[in-house]
């Protein structure tokens, strides 16, 4: 498969390996952060931490929007997908997640709510234009990625007059979150959670560009390398990481400029803008309660809000008790630290969200990496 | 000359099946006559009892039995009828049986176009005489309007144990090797490209075939096979995680080796998925002693459904018994068994 075997490609891998091996000094500690769960899910796949020499540590961060996004909101999207007359579209990652009483969208469609699985934006705004009986409602979650498709069936249902249409807009932002971890008082104050640079989200920096992440490569100190989801990208990022905390530099590079550029995709920027407004504050899952880290659908738009349209109120739901979520997400833990971990919540019965996604860490490391924990 | 008034025969053409097709009267002794029985003849099923009646040699039968709800009902390379046989043929062959009869139950949704079963009915006769295997009897039930989906077809089979063959999945024992019978992933590719949601195109043929002329040589050439199944639902990785279980032992197979289409590589990378979960319908797993493994594979490739067979890993001892692949990038991981429904109603 070409454009897709160049990055997976062994030989190569085994090269970059030996040249992180070489360059990173055994006397220090390379603690490096993978924000996005897409690079989690690389680095467990490909058994990248086996080509890893025991200094460099991979922490996996809060990149993972099914991981993130609380339980209230879960028990919202049900709720309305219960409620008669309405078919709920959503990510098929979606459908598993357990709100709380552990209901999940798939337990509400086996009681009979229609809750269909779609693929884009655009497949549930045509469901709506072909179900004109009834209301269509875009269960919508994701980072920056996400959030341009889904202003944009906002804006054509506008267009359109579809009366039938709505949003349940759950879109957060990276930025914010980062600014969170580094700030946290493990991080900042404590020293407790040794973070030393990031690798940063690949999918993500194709929309809002490089720019924003020189402010936390100076105002923090850290190193930044943006790079592609395919297992030779993480390498590469890892590589850099270490060279430039060899030489003591913070600065954002960018390894994935085969798709991303320092100011991004304006016109996409654009059409969020258009959309979309800050809500002041989001409550995240693992991470808490993030100021201005995720977005609402502007007054404009609120008949195409589904926040409106049902009038939803968000409940504040903790994780269950031992559920160690909440740490791993922060990299203070790592899934094996859980108790849950492997015994009460397993991919098929998750407990907590860092199970359910296979782009979550805990999911990662169950699925693909478990042998690790014994032998 | 017959006094049993017969009323005009079934339109074909443009009738749809209704209830009384199901309903034990004329319609469906019409239906089954001029459709089933036309289809599928053969001297048991001319008796017209409610039982197929067979004389039986001594030694080992297997029994197996398969429900088919595929969605949508005929996909490039098949049809639900077509699978319905090649599916149950499977089951009975990967004992190293050789498979004699099949039943077939049909529940039928009022509305079904009679073209539509006439066409499966067509291309399950035309595969269970390609294989040599009869249905020798059956059953129909029709179902009203929203209580089905087309058609469902649960199909049985059985078959006769050669003397001197003991294949089980239970029989894997550290050091052998394991064989694939070719690429992996076609099926589930090819089926999944036609649903309504996905829009994308393919060239992908299902890989949906009779493996029981397959099975035949090689057990004939290496009896001492120890365990032989399709990875249909689930595939390779939870068929491998089955047997590990089973057998408790692990294994660790190499990516390099497996063969996976690059059409099937391309879909699965655009649609998120593993060719290692997706369903096969004409593909089966060997494990066989290490001192076989080479022949085998000879015998295999000898054979147009082995062609592209392939050695893909060993057996080894693991009180975890888990199934670990070496990636083709350097690393280890673990090959888990499928967590939740990767496609619905593949099979």
């Amino acid at each position: 498969m070409k454009y897709i075997d160049e990055f997976r490609d062994g030989k190569l891998a085994r090269r970059i390996a030996a040249a992180i091996a070489a360059e990173a000094r055994p006397d220090r500690r390379y603690a490096l952060m993978e924000f996005c769960g897409g690079h989690t899910h690389a680095i467990s796949r490909y058994g990248i931490e086996d080509l890893l020499p025991p200094a460099v540590r991979m922490i996996h961060g809060p990149g993972c929007p099914v991981c993130v996004l609380p339980i209230g909101r879960v028990d919202n999207a049900i709720a309305i997908a219960r409620q008669p007359g309405v078919i709920l579209c959503t990510y098929g990652d979606l459908l598993r997640v357990p709100g709380s009483k552990r209901v999940s969208l798939l337990k509400a469609k086996a009681a009979g709510a229609d809750v269909r699985m779609v693929y884009s934006a655009a497949d549930s705004l045509r469901i709506a234009q072909d179900n004109p009986d009834r209301q269509v409602v875009f269960f919508a979650i994701g980072f920056e990625t996400t959030t341009p498709p889904t202003a944009l069936v906002i804006r054509q249902a506008k267009a359109a007059e579809l009366g039938n249409f709505s949003v349940f807009c759950n879109h957060v932002l990276t930025p914010a979150a980062i600014t969170n971890i580094l700030e946290s008082p493990e991080v900042r104050e404590l020293g407790t959670v040794p973070l030393d640079g990031f690798i940063g989200p690949a999918h993500v920096s194709t929309v809002i560009g490089s720019r924003p992440y020189e402010f936390f490569a100076e105002e923090y100190q850290k190193p930044v390398v943006i790079a592609g989801f395919e297992p030779l990208d993480v390498l590469q990022a890892i590589l850099m990481l270490v060279r430039q905390l060899n030489e003591g530099r913070f600065e954002v590079e960018n390894e994935f400029s085969r798709a991303v550029t320092r100011d991004g995709n304006r016109k996409a920027q654009a059409l969020v803008a258009d959309v979309f407004e800050l809500r002041r504050i989001f409550e995240w899952r693992g991470l808490g309660m993030v100021p201005y880290s995720a977005l609402a659908i502007k007054e404009e738009f609120a008949p195409w809000d589904a926040e409106r349209r049902f009038e939803v109120e968000t409940a504040s739901v903790p994780d269950a008790k031992a559920c160690e979520c909440g740490a791993i997400l922060r990299g203070l833990k790592k899934p094996a630290d859980c108790r849950l971990f492997g015994t009460a919540c397993t991919p098929e019965s998750p407990m907590g969200s860092c199970m359910v996604s296979a782009e979550g860490a805990c999911a990662a490391y169950w699925t693909y990496g478990r042998f690790r924990q014994v032998s | 000359m017959t006094l049993q008034r017969k009323g005009p025969s079934i339109d074909f053409t443009n009738g749809f099946v209704d209830l009384t097709h199901g309903g034990g009267g004329r319609a469906m002794a019409q239906l089954v006559d001029e459709l089933f029985v036309a289809a599928f003849d053969n001297e048991m099923l001319r008796q017209r009892n409610d039982q197929a009646s067979f004389p039986v040699e001594a030694g080992r039968m297997v029994m197996t039995t398969d429900g088919y709800v595929i969605s949508p009902l005929f996909f490039p390379g098949g049809d639900i009828g077509s699978l319905a046989v090649h599916g149950t043929i499977n089951d009975v062959a990967m004992a190293g049986a050789v498979p004699l009869a099949l039943s077939a139950s049909f529940i039928i949704e009022e509305g079904l176009p009679l073209a539509d079963l006439k066409r499966i009915v067509g291309s399950m006769a035309a595969a269970s005489r390609a294989a040599g295997v009869p249905v020798v009897t059956g059953d129909t039930k029709v179902v009203e309007k929203g209580k089905g989906d087309g058609v469902f077809i649960a199909t049985t089979g059985i078959g006769r144990v050669p003397a001197g063959i003991a294949i089980s999945g239970d029989q894997a024992r550290p050091g052998d090797a394991i064989l694939i019978s070719g690429t992996m992933g076609d099926h589930g590719v090819a089926v999944m490209s036609l649903r309504e949601n996905l829009g994308f195109e393919t060239t992908l043929h299902s890989d949906s075939a009779a493996l029981h002329g397959l099975v035949a040589e090689m057990v004939a050439a290496l009896p001492g096979i120890r365990c032989l199944r399709d990875p249909t639902r689930g595939g390779l990785a939870a068929t491998l995680n089955e047997l590990a279980h089973q057998s408790g032992v692990g294994m660790i197979i190499e990516e390099a080796a497996i063969p996976v289409r690059a059409e099937v590589r391309g879909a699965c990378e655009l649609l998120g998925l593993d060719p290692l979960y997706v369903a096969n319908e004409g593909k089966l797993i060997a494990i066989a002693p290490a001192a076989d493994a080479e022949r085998l594979l000879e015998v295999m490739r000898a054979h147009p459904l082995g062609r592209d067979a392939a050695m893909i890993g060993r057996v080894v001892a693991d009180a975890h018994w888990f199934v670990q692949m070496e990636t083709s990038f350097g690393g280890k991981r673990v090959v888990d068994w499928l967590a939740g429904e990767q496609l619905p109603r593949i099979c």
